[in-house]
This record gives C-alpha cells, sequence and structure tokens, in this order.
C-alpha cells in the first residue's frame, strides 16, 4: 500500500564541516500522515540534518528519496517547490505585520496587481479553522500581539497554506508553557491527520511519546534507532539518546 | 480587540459568514469605535499624538498671536511646510526599512544646483533641465542602494559620506558665495500662484470620489470573497470628516488674503502633495512591493525566507527617497525663487524628526506617508508661530528638539505599557 511507502527516505547521508564530520551516514524515513520524532543529544547533527532537508546547506553525500524520486536539494526555493517547508525555532515571522499578512508574505493574492485583502483574510480564517485553531480572536492581530503558542500556530499553518507534503518543526515547544505545549501538539497531531508528512525535532520526551509515531535517533551522527513509538519506551529512548544502550535492528 | 467587538448584533451589514475566524471587520459602528480605541490603548496610537499635537499647538498660538489663524498665514503655512512634508515623506521609504538617508537633503540641492546652472548658464529647456534633476537623484539613488544593499555598509555611513560630499559639489556647481534666481516661472508658480477658486472645490469633489470610491470597491471584493465589511456608516464619517475639514481649509482659502491686490486660491503645491501622498500611500499599502517594504523593515531575515527580494526592496527604496527627494528641493527653490551652495543642507534633520513626530518608527516597519506629512506641518507649525510671536530663532530649535522628544517617548511609552519592552522594535 501507499500509505506504506515513506515519503522521504535519506540514504546514507553525509555531512562534514572540514575536519568535523557531523552526519555519519545517515538513515531516515518520514511517512505521509504520520510524525516522527528526530531526537538526539545537543550536537548529534539534528539541525545539520534538516538544513540539508530544507536545502540550505546540501549534504556531502548520500541519497535523498522524495515522494518516489531522487532529489538533489541544493536550495531553499527548489526544496520549498518540491512541498518541503521548514518551521525554524526563530519562527521567522514579522512582529509588525498582522496574521493574514504573514500568511501570505511572498505569495499574496493579488487582482489587477492590488491586494485582494478579502480572500486572504477568508483562507486564512480556513486554514486555522482546519487545524481547530480557537485561541486566535482576530486575524488581523498583529503578531506582535500574540503568544508563543500562537506565534507558533501561525507558522505552522502557514505551511498548511502553502500545501506542504512534508512539515519539519525544529524543537517547537522549547520555548512553551504547559497550556500552549499541548495546543501545539495537537495542532502538530492535526497536521498529521490532514495527511501531511511531519519530522519533528525534540528535546523534550514527554511531547514525543504523545504526539509521535515514529522515533528516530541521532546519536554523534548516526542513527542509531528507528522504532515506532508503541514498540518502545522513555527509559530505552532515553538510552539510546545518550549511547547507553544498543537498538537491535533485526527486531523492527 | 475584546470579544465583544466580534459579536454579531442586528446592524452588523454582513453577518459572519460560515464559522470565520473575526478580523476586527464586525459590528455596528459602535462596536468599531471601541475597537479602534482598545487598539490605541495597546499602543497603536497612529497619527492621534501628532494630530493632537497640531490641534493644541493651532489653539497655543492662536492665543498668543491671533494673525496665526488668519487666511493668510494659513496659506503661508501651507506653502512653508510643503518643502518638509514632501522631503518627510520622501525619507519614509527608508526609515520603513531601518535605514537612513542623511543625504536626501543636499540630494535635492545638488540636483537643484545643477537645475539651475542648466537654466541660466547652458540655456538648457527647463524642462530637460528637470528631467536632469530627476535623473541626478534617481543615479544618487541607485547608488546609495548599492553600497547599502549590495555592499552592505551601514546606510547611515554612505549617505553621511553623501551629505559632506554633495555640500562640496554644491560648491563646484554653483561657485563660491554664488546664487542663481530661478527664472521659470513654472516653478515659482508651484508655490506663488494658486488654484482658480472652482480647481479647489473639484479638488475637494475628486477627493471625496476616491474616497467613495475605493471604499465601495473594497466592500465589493470583501463581499465577493466571502468575508464581512466593515458598518458603511464607517466609510461615511470618513467622507464627512473629508468634507467638513476640505470645505473649510478650501473656503478659508477662497477668501482674499492679500493686502495689496486680490490673492485667493488654494496653492498649487497642495495637489501636488496630495496626489503623490495618495499614490505612495496606494502602492504601500496594497502592492506587493509595499507590503514587503514593511516585511523587510519587521523582519527582513523572515521575508527573504518568504522569498521576497530583499536586496531589490532596498534598492528600490533608496531609489523613491532620492527621486522624491528631488521633488521637494523643487519645492524649495520654488519657494526661495534662487539657489545658492546651502541649498537643502539643513533640512533632511527635520525630515527625520518629522517622521518621528509623526509617528514613523526609526526601527522600521511602522509608519505610514500620512505620519510624515502631518509631523512635518506640525514642525512647520511650531517655526511658523514661534516667527509670528518674534521670538528669536533659538526658540524654535528649541521648542522644534522638545517636541521630538516628546513625541518620542509618548511612542515609547504607549508602548511599554502595553507590554512591549522600551527597545521593542515592533
Ligand atoms: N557550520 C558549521 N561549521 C562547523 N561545525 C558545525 C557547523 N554546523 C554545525 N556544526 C557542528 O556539527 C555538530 C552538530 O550540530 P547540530 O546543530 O546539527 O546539532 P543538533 O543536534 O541540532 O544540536 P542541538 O540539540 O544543540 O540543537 C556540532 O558539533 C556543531 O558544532
Ligand atoms: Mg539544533
Amino acid at each position: 500500500m501507499a500509505e506504506d511507502a515513506p515519503l522521504l527516505e535519506l540514504t546514507d547521508v553525509k555531512k562534514a564541516f572540514g575536519p568535523v564530520t557531523v552526519l555519519r551516514g545517515v538513515h531516515l524515513s518520514v511517512y505521509p500522515g504520520k510524525v516522527t520524532a528526530l531526537v538526539g543529544d545537543n550536537g548529534a547533527g539534528k539541525s545539520t540534518l534538516i538544513k540539508g532537508l530544507a536545502g540550505v546547506q546540501p549534504y556531502d553525500s548520500g541519497t535523498v528519496v522524495f515522494n518516489g524520486h531522487e532529489v538533489n536539494l541544493t536550495n531553499p526555493r527548489h526544496a520549498a517547490s518540491l512541498g518541503i517547508e521548514v518551521v525554524y525555532q526563530d519562527l521567522a515571522l514579522c512582529d509588525n505585520l498582522d496574521i493574514v499578512q504573514n500568511m501570505f508574505l511572498g505569495r499574496e493574492e493579488t487582482s489587477g496587481g492590488f491586494f485582494d485583502e478579502g480572500v486572504m483574510e477568508r483562507r486564512t480564517s480556513e486554514v486555522l479553522r482546519s487545524l481547530s485553531v480557537r485561541t486566535v480572536e482576530s486575524v488581523r492581530q498583529k503578531v506582535s500581539s500574540l503568544s508563543g503558542g500562537q506565534r507558533q500556530t501561525v507558522a505552522i499553518a502557514r505551511a498548511v497554506l502553502k500545501e506542504a507534503k512534508l512539515v519539519i518543526l525544529d524543537e517547537p515547544t522549547a520555548a512553551l508553557g504547559v497550556a500552549q505545549t499541548e495546543q501545539v501538539l495537537n495542532l502538530v497531531k492535526r497536521l498529521a491527520e490532514q495527511g501531511v508528512a511531519v519530522l519533528i525535532i525534540s528535546h523534550n520526551l514527554a511531547d514525543v511519546f504523545k504526539v509521535a509515531d515514529f522515533v528516530s535517533v541521532l546519536y554523534l551522527g548516526e542513527m542509531v534507532a528507528d522504532v515506532p513509538i508503541a514498540e518502545t519506551s522513555y527509559d530505552d529512548v532515553v538510552g539510546y539518546i545518550t549511547g547507553s544502550k544498543t537498538y537491535e535492528r533485526a527486531r523492527a | 480587540m475584546s470579544t465583544k467587538s466580534v459579536q454579531i448584533s442586528d446592524a452588523a451589514p454582513d453577518p459572519i459568514a460560515d464559522d470565520l475566524i473575526g478580523a476586527g471587520q464586525e459590528g455596528t459602528l459602535l462596536d468599531q469605535v471601541r475597537g479602534y480605541f482598545s487598539r490605541v490603548r495597546q499602543g497603536e496610537m497612529g497619527v492621534l499624538p501628532a494630530v493632537g499635537g497640531m490641534v493644541v499647538l493651532a489653539i497655543l498660538f492662536t492665543i498668543l498671536n491671533p494673525l496665526f489663524i488668519t487666511e493668510r498665514n494659513f496659506a503661508n503655512l501651507m506653502t512653508q511646510s510643503a518643502t518638509l512634508v514632501m522631503l518627510a515623506m520622501a525619507l519614509v521609504f527608508v526609515i520603513l526599512l531601518g535605514e537612513i538617508d542623511l543625504s536626501a537633503g543636499t540630494t535635492y540641492g545638488v540636483a537643484m544646483c545643477a537645475f539651475v546652472v542648466l537654466v541660466s548658464v547652458v540655456h538648457v529647456n527647463w524642462i530637460l533641465a528637470l528631467l536632469a534633476a530627476f535623473a541626478i537623484g534617481l543615479a544618487v539613488g541607485a547608488f546609495i542602494g548599492f553600497f547599502v544593499a549590495r555592499v552592505g555598509i551601514p546606510s547611515f555611513v554612505v549617505t553621511l559620506g553623501l551629505f559632506l560630499g554633495f555640500q562640496g559639489l554644491e560648491l563646484i556647481i554653483i561657485g563660491n558665495g554664488g546664487s542663481y534666481a530661478v527664472q521659470v516661472p513654472q516653478i515659482l508658480a508651484i508655490m506663488n500662484s494658486n488654484l482658480p477658486i472652482w480647481g479647489g472645490w473639484v479638488l475637494l469633489a475628486v477627493m471625496v470620489a476616491i474616497t467613495i470610491g475605493t471604499g465601495f470597491w473594497d466592500r465589493a471584493r470583501r463581499k465577493r470573497a466571502g468575508v464581512p465589511n466593515r458598518a458603511q456608516a464607517l466609510l461615511w464619517a470618513k467622507v464627512g470628516v473629508i468634507v467638513v475639514l476640505g470645505g473649510l481649509a478650501v473656503f478659508f482659502l477662497s477668501q482674499n488674503r492679500g493686502a495689496v491686490s486680490d490673492i485667493r486660491g488654494v496653492p498649487i503645491v497642495v495637489p501636488i502633495v496630495l496626489f503623490i501622498l495618495w499614490i505612495g500611500t496606494f502602492v504601500l499599502d496594497r502592492t506587493k512591493f509595499g507590503r514587503y517594504m514593511y516585511a523587510v523593515g519587521g523582519n527582513a531575515e523572515a521575508a527573504r525566507r518568504a522569498g521576497v527580494k530583499v536586496i531589490a526592496i532596498r534598492w528600490i527604496a533608496f531609489i523613491i527617497c532620492s527621486t522624491l527627494a528631488v521633488v521637494s528641493g523643487i519645492f524649495s527653490i520654488g519657494q526661495v525663487g534662487s539657489v545658492d551652495a546651502t541649498s537643502g543642507r539643513d533640512i533632511v534633520l527635520s525630515g527625520v524628526a518629522a517622521a518621528v513626530v509623526g509617528g514613523v518608527s526609526l526601527f522600521g516597519g511602522r509608519g505610514r506617508l500620512i505620519h510624515a506629512a502631518i509631523g512635518a506641518v506640525v514642525i512647520s507649525m511650531i517655526t511658523n508661530g514661534l516667527g509670528l510671536l518674534n521670538l528669536p530663532a533659538g526658540a524654535n530649535y528649541l521648542v522644534t528638539g522638545g517636541v521630538l522628544i516628546l513625541a518620542a517617548s509618548v511612542d515609547a511609552i504607549s508602548r511599554l505599557r502595553s507590554g512591549g519592552s522600551l527597545f521593542s522594535r515592533s
């Protein structure tokens, strides 16, 4: 079944910065409609791995198969055109613009060269509703007036608006309180329910166990474990991350 | 927005369709007014402090010297402020990006020196000379844009260099101590002649028609998209304000204000400024270029990641600023009637001050052309009003400086109260 085929498959990906080898032949699969968590200690190479997918920092070697085709991700625009969206930790929103303006930044709806604000407003509303966002009161609020969770929501909704096939989230809950973390995790689930493949980086294993379907563990630039969340435990994952446990690939 | 303002009342023009999230457009006139004040309380004061300052100054100066409110002084104020209004609007284009153009004044100085020398010495047709002046503005903007946007030198440094260099260039073009009379009646007419009486009323009618036209155009498009419109009464209130204030101004200017001969009518410079203000605002509010100006000014990295060509936007902004500065220069020489080597030397900081007083943020990303225009009128009122009081020239600078700091403080404190930090960039 197509459902079982990964949307994204990395094989033997390598990346070095001069003498420092950061990725030493990494394998990773991400499935449509599923949340895959990418975990690993500081400096394990998580950010380097996703920068390659975003096209901002190409890999040295290895193959990337996206949607059944081998692709060479060398620039961000190419990645975006394939349907890969990265929601960075700094979110990259313009505080001085409102939600609608941020959602449509760079892809505004115009008619006759002038903005069609009504259409943009409606689409924004629809996308937020499709993600069951209830906390935003007005789509014309300035982003500067939003809470951290709401800002994260806007950033994720923007990926949905772009009809991304793969959404990569870099520590989306790192700066959030309990309630807002809950909201964002719900949003991540909602995203997967819409058929989007989600790759989420997190240091918070509690979050990982709440939303993820699969967990992939990077240890010093190598993928040491790659398990369905149902078949592993909190302690095991901690073990893989710290290198005190080894994962038996044969079991998978 | 308070929850109240998104409740639908019977008088709401279009109920919220389906299950849309509010946009602050819903509700009655009263809801809208309430929404506006809640935004003001949150620190989005917009043009309010500058307009308030304008009213206070007008009352103050009228009490101190009733000559302030005469027809003649009213018309004087318009022509006296036109140069600064134009320069402040030019500067908005770079200030919105968080940049600065310290050479905007001397840029027009160089362009005007070249213009007057071309006309008076080389005897070039004045229209060609004018085109040459605009070409100089354009070239200077492109030059600044290159060094700021491509090479990456801070605009403060590049334009400070040009500010100093252009003073020398003016001296070289004009000659030390030299001064040329402007011998082009069309240029002098901009500042010294008036529209016929009916012209003033036509101008007002056009403004009203444009307001109603764009108002209904927006409403029609929102309706087509299926999102609610503001109460129509709001549009009529806006039209009412324009009709009353504009009508008073035109009426006032239609009275004879000459001492010996009969002088009446709206100064020709007024429709020119209004036209540039309208076009500029339209572009900033309704086109991709305008939106990207705000985006780059707010968060250049976010804009870049969203696919905005940040370098091009910066570059174009400097070109627009320098080119509009030339318009300001034309107003200036039309008013003074001559050009010397100091043309445009002292005005640029007043232009920056005008923008800030009006509510444009030097951090970038926040402000509109109308803000700069009103700020410039406030500063011109100070000069004009204190002049009528025969105070020493020093008072003018002191008061202007005080108003600038006051305006910046009002803005910063309103933001602080609304929860932002004193140094917040938004
Ligand atoms: N541009 C670079 N030049 C040299 N070394 C780099 C560069 N980028 C990353 N590294 C190194 O690569 C290693 C992995 O970095 P990376 O940012 O991918 O880790 P990470 O897993 O995202 O860590 P964290 O959890 O702290 O975000 C680190 O040792 C880092 O110092
Ligand atoms: Mg990282």
